[in-house]
């Protein structure tokens, strides 16, 4: 393209400034919210990797299992076999620290193997005076911590309700919790290979002090000289009890992966929506530059242009915006993930990363990509109007007053285009998720929006005619126009539907979901008071005495309990809660089908209900079998009912507590639920639970308190949800804008005329804000329509298919509908400030430059 | 680092202490360590039975472990001959600790009891020992030292044997770069030490152990230098000590010999050194072919330095040629296989000696003229020259 030319078409964006910054402003958002949520998992996931590398050592395999461990057996038969050069027994706790809300990672090793497996592990002594301290990591009593560890436990924390909490390290004692007694580590010495908030001790004190003697959680293995991992994988894992597996220490990072994926594709997926309507507000713009700069083309193509290069031009104008818009983003992007690190730590707000504190890392390709993201969104949008403007002949673009009508597009060959769109949306609904990513369901939700998009013109012209009546000119006179030129309304509409549609469908997801938890909260939390020592992989937990003393209580009418056990059912898979409790009693169970009585002759084997994912992965119903590897035995139940479970989405399920303690001989409860005698007050009960095992020792809530923090987190997940919301909606009141901005620029000799036959100023400003309105609104229509469709296809799809949840449609009307009139009532002053400039000019010096 | 570790042992240990001749520095820096731990460590120290003449030994129930007593080691240092007649020193020790740590924990994990093993080739070709080591806390079936008979294991390094008075042994070593499985024969009874196998260390009787010697091993098996594998033969030394004492104070190394002499019978001596160098007690056993045996005493063995050779490696200087005067006027002379056979495992134990196999010439007055004959192939260890050479 010769310079000349290049004046002409890209000097032509900075003309329309204001659009164009616009455009750009969107596509810029778009590339910065996906390349931050990349950028933050790319980061996070490297942090979790490195610290799993730094955990294994050189280890060429895991032998890993349930969460809180298996019998040490296997450790002594797989550190005997030949194809195993040194076997590394890890004991790994979750060491509660009394009056703490954190807890500290403990690894129990032996010394003399994580020497030679994972020397970033090894503990070095710290004592006074010149002795080597060495065999000091022999002492059942001693820790070491990491520095990090060694800061964070001798400060206070903050606890979850804002309240200072005391050190957990003091003079050299660190205190610590196994089941509901508290007791002191001596802080021994330092790990300086290894980074995080970590500590070291003997894997026998590690047994002993914490109540798992016989108990590992990993055993790391080195293999024999030339035995590859896939190899000792195959030889050694026949030997294994079930329950257990061997894996590569890099599959722990993939397992994670796994574990924020659907999470993950989820924001990208709206990000890409995001990106979606810049790709649109490009559209918009373009489409009307294209037409207000007709007779420029017209005249350019008279004077020799091809209509290749008058193509080109165009397209290269898409692309300017694309690019710049791209680099902003990728600076944005980076900004915001930086920002993110510091304000929510690495997980996305969805706890899969807690703990982590990563670092915010460049990537090249990634960048590149999502640059080339933006310029493709630029490109993309100009290419329907480059290539009607190419098509049209010179001769007949010159003719004055053809201008803005004929370079938009024509409503009919559309409706077509929508009707197959929503109905490929309905086919794609139909598709099964693929490795777990609702593909299917996210071509719907592309499908309805452009369906909606290339439809609105057909619903223009279907709901005008129902507000033809009355009133006065100026609606008259806007309502005339719009009904004439209802591609004015794709135009000005198709930035407004996208985010509409956007912010609609989250909404009524969100809605739901919030709606089904809260009710669900109150399904299964339907006890007076709760107790537990810590979460579930804990070291604190309550035992039979500890139960015995809480139900000879004052007060106390009746104590149920539950077991939480994460199992490993086979190698690919995450890990598969086990809930042991009584199945009736202060526990409730939100059935979605299936009953509370077991189910009869299958074999009679003790009955076991599902949760909906675990129901959904492994095809199950009432009267299924379904298999667990408890007690290092593979046990059989029989599927009495499914349930609801919002807390695993992993799958869970739940077994009578009976059944789970003969099973395992693991009479260990993580969580009581107690049902307080009439006339007694909860308060009383907790206090003489607090004086009697330590406040610092146990955690006691009231069920209003857990719905109240489970929903405070649940909004907290959802709060990048929301952000993403506000800049699609952002993105559409700029559309608006800009296209009036552009569309008033033309109408200038119509709007001198109107003042010629009496109308005021203000009265023309009227006009423009009610065309506004009538535009946003019918846009805003379409949007409310294909956000609903979208909330469907998100609830009964994409939700299904990525958590295997379901959940109960709950559709905020209210505050939909203060949105869509907010929506309308702001794009009625937007326009009109667009379109101020046009009213400025004198009546007479209008009418005259048009004709 | 040796140095602060053995001071450290002595300064927070008081006067009372024992000596373990063999060796070992590795259990010594061990217990140097333990000891350090604290103040219930030292109230508990009497508690390990103590080593007191008139026990009789009883085999083969004494071939096996005795995990009471604080320490103990079984300990093989031999030649080997290959088909094309290259002769090798070797060298195998199995030790065991007990550490009072965590006596009453339920967990097989608990460290009640270590078992330590070090293995090493002393190879003219490589110039310079190869060595490896293993170590661990005792655990059924992985790490194990067993009552009643030769049974020591950490993980796939063991040595077992001695169901009998005439059993064989057994054992087999695999290290990066070299590896051993060798069968060794007993063709007499067990050799005892001092006073029926009670062997005094230091003038104060409480600094001693139980000790027995089989000279004459018939050595067998195959010897891995390396990726290649040869047959070899040979003879050997085993020697199994336990005791309960440390180092007395003042000790600062000592010098042992242990040699299978040409005539079929074997010759066992050590001195123990003071901070100057000087024998503060010595001792040996002269064994004949049949097994009877004579007790050498302090008087009876005289070490005197011949020829001294200094490490490249750590500076440090050993007497690695030496002459031997016995109580009955015979003189003989110790030269080294090869002169560099220090061995520098710092990076595990922290120990630095010197551990090799060396020749026995008889010096004779043949009509005023001094000859010298080849009368026997052994081992000699030296310890405690590092921290001499820095004080």
């Amino acid at each position: 393209m010769s310079p000349s030319l290049r004046r002409v078409f890209l000097a032509s964006l900075l003309r329309r400034r204001l659009a164009t910054a616009l455009s750009l402003l969107a596509i810029a958002l778009g590339v910065a919210l996906g390349l931050a949520v990349q950028l933050i998992h790319a980061a996070a996931l490297d942090e979790f990797g490195r610290g799993m590398r730094l955990l294994a050592g050189e280890a060429d395999l895991q032998l890993v299992g349930p969460r809180d461990g298996f019998d040490e057996a296997v450790f002594a038969q797989l550190a005997a076999r030949p194809e195993v050069a040194v076997a590394s027994p890890v004991l790994e706790l979750e060491v509660r620290l009394p009056g703490r809300d954190d807890s500290l990672r403990i690894l129990g090793v032996d010394l003399f193997r994580v020497l030679r497996v994972q020397p970033g592990l090894v503990p070095l002594a710290e004592r006074a005076g010149d002795e080597d301290g060495r065999f000091a990591a022999l002492q059942a009593d001693n820790v070491f911590l990491t520095d990090e560890a060694r800061v964070r436990l001798s400060q206070p924390h903050r606890g979850m309700d804002g309240a200072p909490q005391p050190p957990a390290l003091e003079q050299g004692k660190l205190r610590v919790q196994s089941g509901v007694r508290g007791f002191s580590l001596e802080l021994a010495g330092r790990v300086p290979g290894a980074a995080g908030v970590l500590g070291v001790m003997d894997i026998a004190g590690a047994q002993q002090r914490f109540g798992r003697v016989g108990v590992l959680s990993r055993v790391d293995l080195k293999l024999a000289d030339g035995l590859s991992p896939a190899a000792g994988i195959a030889t050694l894992s026949p030997l294994l009890p079930p329950g257990l597996a061997l894996r590569e220490p890099e599959a722990a990072a993939q397992e994670v992966g796994t574990l924020s994926r659907a999470y993950r594709v989820n924001l990208t997926m709206l990000a890409a929506i995001a990106l979606l309507t810049g790709g649109f507000l490009v559209f918009s713009t373009q489409l009307l530059s294209v037409a207000r700069r007709r007779r420029e083309f017209a005249l350019l193509r008279a004077l020799g242009l091809e209509r290749r290069e008058l193509m080109h031009g165009l397209l290269a104008e898409g692309a300017a915006v694309g690019m710049v818009g791209g680099v902003f983003g990728v600076a944005l992007g980076h900004a915001l993930a930086a920002g993110a690190f510091r304000l929510v730590g690495g997980d996305l707000g969805a706890g899969f990363f807690r703990g982590l504190a990563p670092a915010l890392q460049f990537d090249a390709g990634l960048s590149f990509g999502y640059l080339l993201l933006g310029v493709f969104a630029g490109v993309a949008g100009t290419w329907l109007p480059a290539r009607a403007a190419s098509r049209v002949p010179p001769a007949r673009a010159l003719r004055a007053g053809e201008g803005e009508r004929a370079g938009l597009p024509q409503a009919q060959l559309r409706t077509r285009h929508a009707v197959a769109m929503l109905a490929l949306a309905g086919v794609a609904c139909t598709l099964p998720a693929l490795g777990g990513i609702p593909v299917g369901g996210y071509a719907a939700v592309m499908f309805v929006l452009g369906g909606t998009v290339l439809g609105l013109p057909a619903l223009a012209r279907a709901a005008l005619p129902l507000l033809r009546r009355g009133r006065g000119v100026t609606w008259r006179l806007a309502h005339a126009r719009l009904s004439a030129t209802p591609g004015q309304a794709v135009v000005a509409g198709a930035g407004v539907i996208a985010s509409v549609a956007l912010a609609v469908s989250m909404a009524i997801m969100v809605s739901s979901f919030r709606v089904s938890v809260d009710e669900w909260l109150a399904q299964v939390l339907p006890a007076d008071l709760y107790v537990r020592a810590s979460s579930s992989s804990g070291s604190g937990y309550l035992d039979p005495e500890a139960l015995a003393e809480i139900a000879a209580i004052k007060g106390v009418d009746k104590v149920d309990t539950t077991r939480l056990v994460n199992l490993r059912l086979s190698d690919e898979e995450p890990l598969f809660s086990v809930l042991a409790r009584p199945a009736q009693g202060n526990w409730g169970l939100p059935l979605v089908s299936g009953s509370m009585s077991p189910v009869e002759h299958v074999d009679s084997l003790p009955p076991i209900w599902v949760s909906e994912a675990a129901a959904d992965r492994h095809d199950l119903q009432r009267g299924s079998r379904f298999e667990l590897p408890l007690g290092g035995r593979v046990q059989a139940f029989a599927v009495a009912g499914v349930w609801r479970d919002y807390a695993r989405q992993h799958g869970a399920a739940l077994i009578e507590s009976g059944d789970y303690v003969r099973l395992t001989g693991d009479e260990r409860i993580n969580d009581a639920a107690l049902r307080v005698a009439p006339g007694t007050p909860p308060a009383a009960v907790a206090e003489a639970l607090r004086a009697r095992f330590g406040a610092e020792h146990i955690t006691i809530a009231l069920p209003g308190e857990i719905r109240a923090l489970s929903l405070e987190i649940f909004d907290r997940t959802f709060l990048i949800t929301y952000l993403m919301e506000a800049v699609a909606v952002l993105i559409g009141l700029f559309g608006i804008a800009t296209t009036f901005a552009a569309l008033a620029t033309t109408r200038q000799g119509e709007f001198g005329m109107l003042r010629h036959l009496g109308f005021t100023r203000a009265e023309v400003g009227r006009l423009i804000a009610v065309e506004g309105a009538l535009t946003a609104g019918m846009g805003v229509l379409a949007g409310l329509l294909a956000g609903g469709a979208i909330a469907w296809v998100l609830i009964e799809i994409i939700n299904r298919q990525s958590f295997h949840w379901s959940m109960d449609v709950a559709v905020p009307w209210g505050a939909l509908a203060l949105f869509a009139v907010t929506l309308v009532v702001l794009a009625a002053l937007v326009a009109r400030l667009a379109g101020r400039h046009a009213m400025q000019r004198s009546a007479v010096l209008a009418v005259k430059a048009d004709w | 680092m040796r140095e602060g570790r053995i001071s450290a042992a002595r300064t927070v240990r008081p006067s009372r202490g024992g000596f373990w001749l063999r060796g070992l520095p590795v259990v010594l820096l061990l217990l140097a360590m333990l000891l350090g731990i604290g103040a219930q460590a030292q109230d508990e120290l009497s508690s390990y039975p103590p080593v007191v003449p008139g026990r009789a030994l009883v085999f083969p129930q004494d071939f096996g472990a005795h995990p009471d007593y604080r320490t103990e080691w079984w300990y093989i240092t031999g030649w080997l001959r290959d088909a094309e007649g290259v002769e090798r020193g070797f060298q195998l020790t199995f030790f065991r600790v007990r550490t009072r740590i965590g006596e009453d924990n339920p967990s097989r994990f608990a460290p009640r009891q270590l078992v330590l093993a070090h293995a090493a080739i002393a190879d003219p070709a490589t110039g310079r020992l190869r060595h490896a080591e293993r170590s661990g806390r005792a655990y059924p079936g992985l790490v194990e030292a067993q009552e009643g008979r030769t049974e020591v294991r950490v993980d796939d390094w063991f040595l077992s044997g001695g169901e009998a008075l005439d059993a064989s042994y057994h054992s087999r070593i695999q290290a990066a770069d070299f590896g051993f499985e060798l069968a060794f024969a007993p063709d007499r009874a067990p050799v005892l030490n001092g006073k029926a196998g009670f062997s005094q260390k230091a003038p104060d009787p409480l600094n001693s152990s139980y000790y027995y010697s089989r000279p004459q091993l018939a050595v067998s098996g195959t010897l891995r230098l390396d990726g290649a594998e040869v047959a070899v033969s040979g003879h050997a030394w085993l020697d199994h000590e336990w005791s309960s004492e440390i180092l007395p104070e003042g000790a600062r190394g000592w010098d042992w010999i242990g040699i299978n002499l040409h005539d079929g019978g074997g010759l066992m001596g050590f001195q123990m050194r003071d901070g100057e160098g000087r024998a503060i007690w010595g001792a040996g056993t002269l064994s004949d072919p049949q097994g009877e045996s004579t007790v050498l005493g302090p008087g009876d063995v005289r070490f005197t330095p011949v020829r001294r050779w200094r490490s490249p490696r750590t500076g440090i200087e050993y007497p690695v040629e030496w002459t031997l005067a016995l109580g009955d006027g015979r003189r003989f002379r110790l030269q080294p296989l090869m002169d560099d056979q220090e061995l520098d495992s710092r990076a595990s134990t922290g120990a630095i000696y010197w551990e090799g196999a060396v020749r026995l010439f008889a010096l004779e007055d043949a009509g005023g003229e001094a000859s010298e004959r080849e009368v026997g192939q052994g081992y000699l260890e030296m310890t405690g020259y590092a921290e001499r050479l820095r004080m």
